[in-house]
């Protein structure tokens, strides 16, 4: 057992679990972007700082990956962690000023605009990571990577062809906390990631509900004959 | 195979015999610099001619790595450091040769090959001479250029791998406390206490441990860490060994960038013979330990060399830091404890360990232990490798070494650290070198980049130069970093460009503070000092873009107008022909103009009338 505080309120935690995990269970209000509860998180977005201050010593760190260590004091609102915050957002809001995500939370914390000149080319994607991470963990494919550095880094599929192994189940749409991702169905085909699928209509409602690509992938791993998978849940 | 202090003994002397029963050396350096200036038409062209005379016998011809005088190269010493000669075979090569060959056959001092001063005049016959050469301390670079790196028997001649077998016959502990209180400090960047990460990496839970050498270099323009490993790798490997034995590894990596070939041949030459030789793989001197090594070759990303990073890199990963609140001796490669240190760290072990933790703790400073290698550059009248011992002023590197400043115009900063290091402007030259006062200045001690500028150089520019490269070498996982680093390019940018505007450089001041408090690796933490080191000690500067739309170097071309004074103007001819664009027209002795619709603004008329006549403002 760990005992440290939370602006000020005395808390308890197990060994290894992180400083936000603790917070929000303890009704403290941390914003974030790129934490997931199953996938965890990178520390890329960086909304989630807080100050840890450990006898004089203080250092400003992200909540979703610092280890809660005893006697600690985690400050979520110092001057610090403010201007982190907000610059973190300002910056984004430059990034994606058609996210309606980015503006509601910049607002939130009392950024309203952006001193920078705004990005038109990355659209919504605040380079989270959680699309990739999804697919590659949760759906079991990857399809999806991070190409390049610095400002020209993106989420791509390899080459930025229409990915081979991608199933369309659009997990990585569910997951993407700024709707970036683009995923149509249209006359019983959905586009995504450039990748057409042929989507599968259930035999008892006749509704399209998901590609053959994907149902077949699930038969495959899951030996649940496709017949079956064919049903939509609805009818199930 | 060497098993024993004996065999080792043997084999040092048989090699000093065999080179005793030559009559001359003559060490040409095989480094990367002087191999692109043609040294190796050198090599084979003199021992062609050493052949026609029958002198092969007599005559060893070595090929060394790199002495740090790059720029001078092909360089040539004779025997031990008897006479230096520069430049060798660029104007003609079979005239030089034949040259070369009256001092081989008679030890005639060929006046035209020697180095010459920073005078121009005062021509130096042995290295000993050479003011760039006697400032210096060479311990970790004292074999470079001496050697044959690709040969085993030469470096054990030298007394290589004694360390090893004195090791070996310590306790562990006793080492790591040796390291401890010699008082190294990594050369890589932080400074960190090899010993006490060498502790914790011993002290860490997991099995196997690794041991890594960072051979990343990233620093443009550094060159250090390929010389020592392209003209001394044993000393390298030397020193892992002993560090894999203290901290209880028996698997070392060495990390190269890829445009270091010549490193990665060496090295991989290197470690080979030490295999065969018995001295890498297992039972090391019979002693139960073994030890292997394997060259991972890098991408070349400025951020692989970021701890983390290089770590994923050898894993297969792409090269993006983690967040360290878990260190990686205790978690690092494949999440074992894993050491990491900096080549030229490592190759200060052996000499630690052979001559004692009292005699490095006795050169330095009471925080700063040992010598460090610096890469001297920019407007100094000397440029290459130096070592020197840490403590000494940064006036003495620069005008005693360097032999001061180019043209002898105004001396104005010295940028330290690489590309996240700082500018130190001139009231504080006399201060030491070390980690820590370096860092008090804003900038700090990196690898040992040292870049002189003088009062052409705009500070302002000078901030925006590194900005950019930090920009496209931020790998872009967060968000303050990739984002905000840009940001700030932008606005330097604009106030080089003339645009800048009131209130600019206390945005860049803050915006600079969330990039150093937010971002996740050290990259981003310390991507703002190039401008807050340029802004602390050049505000003025700033503002005059800013405010007066004036470049007080003359070098952002937007705000710089040259123009030829009419009074001083000799018409000596000097500045027309010069001119990349031919815009500067006059007849012999009459006042020359510059038409301002074509000229460029390079400066280049400035820098060569002697007149004093060109002016810009
Ligand atoms: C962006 C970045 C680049 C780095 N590049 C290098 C490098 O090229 N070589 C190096 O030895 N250390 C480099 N470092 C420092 C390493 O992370 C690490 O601290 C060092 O290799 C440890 O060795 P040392 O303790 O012997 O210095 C870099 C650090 C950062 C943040
Ligand atoms: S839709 Fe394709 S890319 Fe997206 S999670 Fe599913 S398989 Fe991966
Ligand atoms: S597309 Fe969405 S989920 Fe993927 S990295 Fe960008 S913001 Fe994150
Ligand atoms: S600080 Fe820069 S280099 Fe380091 S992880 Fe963040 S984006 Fe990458
Ligand atoms: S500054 Fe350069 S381009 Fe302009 S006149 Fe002088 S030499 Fe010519
Ligand atoms: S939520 Fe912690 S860094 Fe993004
Ligand atoms: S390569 Fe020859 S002196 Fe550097």
């Amino acid at each position: 057992m760990v005992e440290f505080t939370i602006n000020g309120k005395k808390v308890e935690a197990e060994k290894d679990e992180a400083i936000l995990d603790v917070a929000m269970r303890e009704g403290f209000d941390i914003p974030t972007l790129c934490y997931h509860d199953t996938l965890g998180s990178d520390g890329r977005c960086r909304l989630c700082v807080v100050e840890v201050r450990k006898g004089n010593r203080k250092r400003i760190v992200t909540s979703c990956l610092y280890p809660v260590e005893n006697g600690i004091e985690v400050l979520t609102e110092s001057p610090d962690v403010l201007l982190v915050r907000k610059t973190v957002l300002e910056l984004l809001l430059a990034r994606c000023p058609d996210s309606e995500v980015i503006r509601y939370i910049a607002k939130e914390h009392g950024v309203s605009n952006t001193r920078y000149a705004k990005d038109n080319d990355k659209g919504k994607c605040i380079l989270c990571n959680l699309c990739v991470k999804t697919c590659e963990f949760n759906v079991g494919v990857t399809a999806l990577g991070m190409s390049g550095k610095g400002p020209a880094k993106k989420v791509t599929t390899p080459y930025g062809e229409p990915s081979r192994v991608c199933i369309g189940c659009g997990a990585c749409v569910a997951i993407c906390p700024t709707g970036h991702i683009y995923m149509e169905d249209r006359d019983g085909v959905r586009m995504i990631w450039n990748k057409r699928f042929e989507l599968a209509r259930c035999p008892k409602c006749n509704r399209y509900h998901a590609p053959v690509e994907q149902l077949e992938f699930i038969a495959g791993k899951s030996g649940t004959p496709i017949e079956e998978l064919l049903i939509c849940p609805d009818c199930k | 195979m060497i098993a024993s202090i004996e065999q080792l003994d043997g084999m040092a002397a048989e090699y000093k015999q065999k080179t005793g029963a030559y009559s001359k050396i003559v060490k040409i350096c095989c480094g990367t610099g002087c191999i692109s200036s043609g040294a190796l038409r050198v090599y084979e062209k003199l021992n062609e001619a050493i052949a026609a005379e029958r002198l092969t016998d007599k005559v060893l011809v070595k090929k060394t790595g790199c002495h740090g005088l790059c720029e001078r190269g092909p360089i040539i010493v004779f025997g031990d450091d008897e006479i230096l000669y520069q430049t060798v075979g660029k104007r003609n090569l079979d005239d030089d040769i034949r040259l070369l060959l009256k001092t081989v056959k008679d030890g005639t001092v060929v006046e035209n090959l020697l180095y010459k001063g920073e005078d121009k005049t005062k021509r130096h016959v042995s290295p000993r001479d050479i003011p760039f050469y006697a400032g210096q301390t060479r311990v970790v670079l004292a074999l470079n250029g001496v050697l044959d790196p690709e040969d085993i028997g030469e470096y054990i001649s030298f007394g290589g791998y004694r360390a090893v077998h004195k090791a070996l016959q310590m306790d562990p502990v006793q080492i790591i406390e040796w390291i401890q209180k010699s008082g190294l400090r990594g050369r890589g960047g932080g400074g960190f206490l090899t010993g006490t990460k060498w502790r914790s990496c011993r002290d860490a839970s997991g099995e196997p441990r690794y041991v890594i050498a960072n051979g990343d270099e990233g620093d443009p323009g550094a060159f250090m860490d390929r010389s020592l490993m392209e003209g001394n790798p044993h000393a390298v490997i030397e020193g892992m060994i002993i560090g894999g034995y203290a901290i209880g590894s028996n698997h070392g990596f060495i990390y190269v960038r890829d445009e270091y070939p010549l490193a990665v041949h060496r090295l991989s030459i290197a470690i080979e013979k030490a295999k065969e030789q018995g001295l890498l793989g297992a039972n090391i001197f019979n002693s139960g330990f073994g030890f292997d090594i394997k060259i991972y070759r890098g991408g070349g990303a400025f951020v692989c060399g970021e701890s983390t990073a290089l770590m994923s890199s050898i894993e297969g990963k792409t090269g993006e830091p983690r967040a360290k609140y878990i260190h990686t001796v205790e978690k690092g490669l494949w999440d074992k404890p894993s050491n990491l240190n900096n080549v030229e760290t490592w190759a200060c072990v052996p000499h630690i360990i052979n001559r004692g933790w009292e005699w490095f703790d006795s050169i330095g400073t009471p925080q700063s232990k040992g010598t460090k290698v610096f890469s001297l550059v920019g407007k100094v009248k000397n440029t290459g490798l130096v070592e020197v011992p840490m403590g000494i002023t940064l006036n003495e590197i620069i005008f005693k070494l360097g032999g001061g400043i180019q043209g002898d115009k105004r001396f104005k900063a010295v940028q330290t650290g690489g590309p996240s290091g700082g500018c130190i402007p001139g009231e504080y030259l006399d201060m030491p070198v070390d980690f820590d006062s370096l860092t008090k200045l804003g900038s700090m001690m990196g690898s040992g980049g040292m870049i002189v500028m003088d009062e052409r150089d705009c500070m302002v520019d000078v901030a925006r130069y590194f900005l950019k490269f930090l920009v496209d070498e931020s790998c872009g996982k967060c968000t303050p970093c990739r984002e905000g680093v840009r940001r700030m390019f932008e606005i330097v940018d604009n106030i080089c460009k003339g645009n800048g505007l009131k209130g600019d450089v206390e945005h860049l001041e803050e915006l600079a503070r969330a990039i150093q408090l937010g971002s996740l690796c050290a990259l981003g933490q310390s991507a703002p000092n190039p401008v807050l080191s340029t802004i602390k000690y050049f505000r003025d500067e700033y503002n005059i873009h800013i405010e007066q739309k004036r470049c007080p170097a003359g070098v952002c071309k937007a705000l710089t107008t040259f123009t030829i004074d009419p009074e001083k103007c000799t018409g000596c001819m000097r500045c027309a022909p010069e001119c990349p664009v031919a815009c500067i027209s006059g007849e012999k002795k009459k006042v020359h103009t510059i038409d301002r619709s074509k000229c460029i603004k390079c400066g280049t008329c400035y820098d060569v009338c002697r007149f004093g006549a060109v002016k810009y403002e």
